[in-house]
C-alpha cells in the first residue's frame, strides 16, 4: 500500500510539524487513518453494514476491504444493536473495533449498547474493563434524504458521561482525530458531517495524531467570535470573509471534540472579542450550543460581553424532505453573515 | 448432537468433581441466603436479584470452563459469578459499598465482573450481555485462541432484540459462544406461558441454524452434560448452541416482590425440586462421596461465607474523591 502517491496534487511539507502533506478529501482521509491503523496494530478491525465490497453507504470504507480482506473489513447483518454489542464485546476481550453505522440516526436502534454498556462498563465495573471501541457515523442533512436519514444528534451523546464525542470539521482532522479515537481506550463516538465526505484538503501523510479534546481557533479577528461545529465551520469561515468584505472581522472556533469539552479557547476569544456567535446544525433546543452559552455565561468572558450571547441553530423541527424546506431549516452562509452582521452592528 | 461427543463423566460420579459441584451450589445458597438477611436487618441497601433455587444451571455450566473462557451475566447473577470463581469476600465488600467490592461501590449487585475469572460483567439490562458475549467470542475466534463464552441470560431476553441479533451474528460467524437460557417460568410477573407462544425457547436455536436443546436446569448434572458437548462443539470451530435449562427462583423477582403472580402450592413444588439436594442424594447413592465428606462442604460454605461477609464488612467504605476520574479510563501515552 502506498501513500505517498495521490491523484489530487504533489505533496507539500506542513509549516507546524514538516510533516509531508497531501490534498485528500475528507472520505479519504478517514479512510487512510483506518488503514494506517489496522497496518500498525492486529486488534484494529472494521466492521459495519457494507462496509465490505460495496466500500460503505458513503464509499467511506472504499476498497479497504480489498486490502485487508473480509476477517478485519467485516460485512455484517442489518443488525446495529448486534453489531455495536459485538464490538463492545470485542473491546472488552482485546480487539480494537472501529464498528461504522450508515446513518446517524441508526445508532438508535443500538442506543443500549451505546449508552448502557459501552458508555457505563469501565465506571459501573469499577474499572475492571474498558471498551475501546470507535464508532463512526455520518449526521447531518443536505441530502434529500429527509428526517430519518438527516438528523444531528451529538448532543444526545455528549449529555452521556462515559462517552467521548468528535466531530472533525475538515480533512485533517477527520484522519487525525480518527486516530486518535482510535487509540484511545474509551468508547469514542466519531460523528462526519456528510456534506464534508467530498471536501479536500491538507492532510499529512504520516500517522499523526489530532488529540481529542482540543478546541481549536480556525480564523482570529477582533469584532465577535463565532462558535461552530461540523459542517457549520466552513460555512462560518466562509461567512467571515464576506464579513470581513464589509469591514467585520470574526474569530472562527471550532471545539473538534464535544466530549470532553475544551472551553478556554472559547472563553478567551469571547472575552477578547465581546461577542458570541454560536451555530450548530441540530436544533437549537438544549442543543450543545446550549451548553457553550452557559460555559460563557459561567465564566469571566460574561463581563466582557457587548450584547447577549446568540445562536443560530438549527430549527425545532425533523429534517424535512424538498431543497427549499430542508435549506431553510439549517443555517446557511447567509444566514451566518446576518446574524452576525445584526450582532455587531446592534451592539 | 450427543451423538458427536464422547461419553463424559458424570459430576456425581468423581468424587473431585463432585465435591467442586456441591461446593459452588453451597457456596451460592448461602450466600443468597446472607444476601437476604443483610437486607432484611437493614444493613445492605439497594436492591438485588437471588438466584436461590437456581444454583444448579449455574453450576452446572460453568463447571468445566476453563479459567480463561469468559462468561456474561444478568442482573440476576451471584451465582454466576461464584460458579466462575470469583472472590466471596470482594462480591460481599460491592454490596455492603466498600472501597475493596468489585466494583469500587460503582456498581452493586447487579454489575461485577472479573477479569481474573473471565467474568466480563453481569448487567442490569435484560439481554444486554448477549451480544456482547457474541463480540468476546468474535474476538477470541480472531485472535486465533480456543476460548469460549457462556452467556446466561434469562426467559424474559429471549423477547428482546439484542438475543435474536446476537444469535444470528453468533451464528453466522460460527463463534464459539454458548447461550445458556436460565428458563425460570417468569419475567418478573409473566408466565412464559404467556409471552412466548412456544413450548420451549430452545426452539429459536432453529431459526438461526444452530441446536437448541432444553435440559432440567435443576439436574446440575444434566446441565454440565449438555453445556460441556456445547463447549465442545464451539471449541472445534463448530459454532454456538443455545441451551435451556428449566429451573425457579425461590425467592421474588427482587426485593418489591410480592408474589401476587404465583402460587404458594407452585413455589412449594418446586421447592420439592431443589437442585441441591437432588445432587446429594445422587452422590450418596451412587457411593461418591459419604455423609461426613457432604456436611463437611456444608459446613465449609458457611464458614466461608460469614468470613466473607465479617471481613467486607470491616473494609473501608467507597471513597467518593476520585469518582469524577473513574468515569474513563486513562489514556496511555
Amino acid at each position: 500500500m502506498t501513500l505517498t502517491q495521490h491523484p489530487h496534487g504533489a505533496p507539500t511539507e506542513s509549516p507546524q510539524t514538516g510533516a509531508t502533506m497531501r490534498e485528500l478529501t475528507y472520505s479519504e482521509a478517514v479512510r487512510e487513518a483506518m488503514a494506517q491503523a489496522m497496518a500498525d496494530d492486529d486488534r484494529v478491525f472494521v466492521l459495519g453494514e457494507d462496509v465490505g465490497v460495496y466500500g460503505g453507504a458513503f464509499g467511506v470504507t472504499g476498497d479497504l476491504y480489498q486490502r485487508f480482506g473480509g476477517e478485519r473489513v467485516r460485512d455484517t447483518p442489518i443488525s446495529e444493536l448486534g453489531i455495536v454489542g459485538a464490538a463492545v464485546g470485542a473491546a472488552v476481550a482485546g480487539m480494537r473495533p472501529i464498528v461504522e453505522i450508515q446513518f446517524s440516526d441508526f445508532t438508535c436502534q443500538a442506543m443500549d449498547q451505546i449508552v448502557n454498556q459501552a458508555a457505563k462498563i469501565h465506571f459501573m465495573l469499577g474499572g475492571e474493563l474498558s471498551v475501546p471501541m470507535v464508532l463512526r457515523t455520518p449526521l447531518g442533512s443536505g441530502t434529500g434524504a429527509a428526517a430519518q436519514h438527516s438528523q444531528s444528534l451529538e448532543a444526545w451523546f455528549a449529555h452521556v458521561p462515559g462517552l467521548k464525542v468528535v466531530m472533525p470539521a475538515t480533512p485533517a482532522d477527520a484522519k487525525g482525530l480518527l486516530l486518535s479515537a482510535i487509540d484511545d481506550p474509551n468508547p469514542v463516538i466519531v460523528l462526519e458531517h456528510k456534506l464534508l465526505y467530498r471536501q479536500s484538503g491538507p492532510v499529512p501523510e504520516a500517522a499523526e495524531r489530532v488529540p481529542l479534546g482540543q478546541s481549536v481557533v480556525r480564523r482570529e479577528g477582533a469584532d465577535l467570535t463565532i462558535v461552530a461545529t461540523g459542517v457549520m465551520v466552513s460555512r462560518a469561515l466562509e461567512a467571515a470573509e464576506t464579513l470581513s468584505a464589509k469591514g467585520i472581522e470574526a474569530s472562527v472556533v471550532d471545539p473538534r471534540t464535544l466530549s470532553p469539552f475544551d472551553a478556554d479557547p472559547v472563553l478567551e476569544s469571547v472575552a477578547h472579542t465581546g461577542r458570541a456567535l454560536l451555530i450548530q446544525e441540530a436544533p437549537s433546543h438544549v442543543g450543545f450550543m446550549a451548553e457553550v452559552s452557559a460555559r460563557i455565561a459561567e465564566s469571566a468572558a460574561l463581563y466582557r460581553l457587548l450584547a447577549p450571547i446568540r445562536r443560530l441553530c438549527g430549527l425545532d423541527v425533523p429534517i424535512p424532505y424538498a431543497p427549499a424546506l430542508e435549506k431553510a431549516v439549517v443555517p446557511q452562509v447567509d444566514s451566518i453573515v446576518r446574524e452576525a452582521h445584526d450582532l455587531v452592528q446592534g451592539s | 448432537m450427543t451423538s458427536e461427543t464422547p461419553p463424559r463423566t458424570r459430576p456425581g460420579d468423581d468424587p473431585e468433581l463432585a465435591h467442586r459441584t456441591l461446593e459452588s451450589m453451597w457456596r451460592i445458597r448461602r450466600f443468597e441466603e446472607a444476601v437476604d438477611d443483610l437486607f432484611a436487618r437493614g444493613l445492605m441497601h439497594g436492591t438485588m436479584h437471588l438466584s436461590i433455587g437456581q444454583e444448579g444451571s449455574a453450576t452446572g455450566a460453568c463447571l468445566r470452563l476453563r479459567q480463561d473462557d469468559a462468561i456474561t451475566s444478568t442482573h440476576r447473577g451471584h451465582g454466576h459469578c461464584i460458579a466462575k470463581g470469583a472472590s466471596l469476600e470482594r462480591m460481599m465488600a460491592e454490596l455492603l459499598g466498600k472501597e475493596t467490592g468489585y466494583c469500587r461501590g460503582r456498581g452493586g449487585s447487579m454489575h461485577i465482573a472479573d477479569t481474573a475469572t473471565g467474568n466480563l460483567g453481569a448487567n442490569g439490562i435484560v439481554a444486554g450481555g448477549i451480544p456482547i458475549a457474541a463480540g468476546a467470542a468474535l474476538a477470541y475466534q480472531m485472535q486465533g485462541l480456543d476460548r469460549v463464552v457462556v452467556s446466561f441470560f434469562g426467559d424474559g431476553a429471549t423477547n428482546e432484540g439484542a438475543f435474536h441479533e446476537a444469535l444470528n451474528l453468533a451464528a453466522i460467524w460460527s463463534l464459539p459462544v454458548i447461550f445458556v437460557c436460565e428458563n425460570n417460568k417468569y419475567g418478573m410477573s409473566f408466565s412464559t406461558e404467556h409471552s412466548i407462544a412456544i413450548a420451549h425457547v430452545a426452539e429459536r436455536a432453529a431459526a438461526y441454524g444452530m441446536p437448541g436443546e432444553t435440559v432440567d436446569g435443576n439436574d446440575v448434572e444434566a446441565v454440565d452434560q449438555a453445556v460441556s458437548a456445547a463447549v465442545d462443539r464451539a471449541r472445534r470451530g463448530d459454532g454456538p448452541t443455545l441451551v435451556e435449562a428449566e429451573t425457579y427462583r425461590w425467592k421474588g423477582h427482587s426485593k418489591s416482590d410480592k408474589n401476587l403472580y404465583r402460587t404458594r402450592e407452585e413455589i412449594a413444588q418446586w421447592r420439592t425440586r431443589d437442585p441441591i439436594v437432588a445432587f446429594e442424594e445422587a452422590v450418596r447413592s451412587r457411593g461418591t462421596l459419604d455423609d461426613a465428606t457432604l456436611q463437611g462442604i456444608r459446613d465449609e460454605a458457611v464458614a466461608t461465607i460469614r468470613d466473607a461477609a465479617q471481613a467486607a464488612n470491616a473494609a473501608p467504605d467507597a471513597r467518593a474523591d476520585d469518582i469524577l476520574s473513574s468515569v474513563f479510563a486513562e489514556v496511555a501515552r
